[in-house]
């Protein structure tokens, strides 16, 4: 189970900004899973420029998701 | 060193005279207060968004760079999110050192990373609707100051 939350525009993308999905244990089955749902919202997520954070330290590519897991798209941040 | 992300309109002048207060031993002191412009109305309202437990360790990091950069004796951060009406302050920056232009380097260093690099997503609501804002090119630059030696252009 992971919990995954999305930032700025990706939010506005999907309509929703934190949703649990059971049954994960990596990224890249996290990735199919959000493929199957919304594929807008995974095409977005697999730019460049969008990083992801696990448990809200920054990972590249694939990354072990722990039981509860928290996942974080972050588009291109825009400073303050 | 203090760093505050919060939603809450804040007064600049009551967090310098704070600052100030708890100051010890420095030489000068540097402040930078960031404000929503009004753009002729083209701005109605500005909105931010942090990633909380994430931006504020970022912004923690780069307040201990800055230390360690410009041999600062106190530094301060707090920034806004959520709903930024005109004219309210978004950011404000404090640095103290033992001279001059340690405080003054060490509140442009953080204010450049804070404009460009800092984890906060940014909405304007004008009246053609709302949009995300990306840094300006501009911003961008004045990051390249920091990165070929200690002193800016």
């Amino acid at each position: 189970m992971a919990r995954v939350l999305l930032f700025g525009a990706l939010r506005d993308l999907a309509g929703w900004r934190e949703q649990i999905f059971d049954g994960v244990s990596d990224l890249t089955g996290l990735r199919s899973d959000i493929a199957q749902l919304y594929p807008d919202l995974a095409e977005a997520i697999s730019c460049p420029g969008v990083q992801v954070a696990v448990d809200k330290a920054l990972v590249r590519g694939n990354s072990i998701l722990s039981a509860g897991a928290e996942v974080a798209f972050l588009p291109p941040m825009s400073g303050g | 060193m203090s760093v505050t992300v919060q939603t809450d309109v804040f007064d600049a002048g009551a967090a310098l005279s704070a600052f100030n207060k708890g100051l010890p031993d420095a030489g000068g002191v540097v402040s930078f207060t960031g404000i929503a412009r009004k753009d002729d109305g083209r701005t109605q309202m500005l909105e931010l968004e942090a990633y909380l437990g994430f931006t504020e360790p970022w912004i923690e990091a780069l307040v201990k760079e800055a230390f360690a950069r410009f041999n600062l004796s106190d530094a301060q951060v707090i920034h806004r999110v959520g709903p930024i009406l005109p004219g309210e302050a978004i950011v404000f920056v404090a640095t103290a050192a033992a001279h001059r232009r340690q405080a003054f380097e060490g509140a442009d260093f953080l204010m450049d990373h804070l404009k460009s690099r800092a984890p906060f997503w940014k909405k304007e609501h004008g009246p053609d609707g709302p949009r995300w804002i990306e840094p300006r090119q501009a911003d961008y630059q004045d990051l390249t100051r920091w990165t070929a030696d200690q002193t800016p252009r």
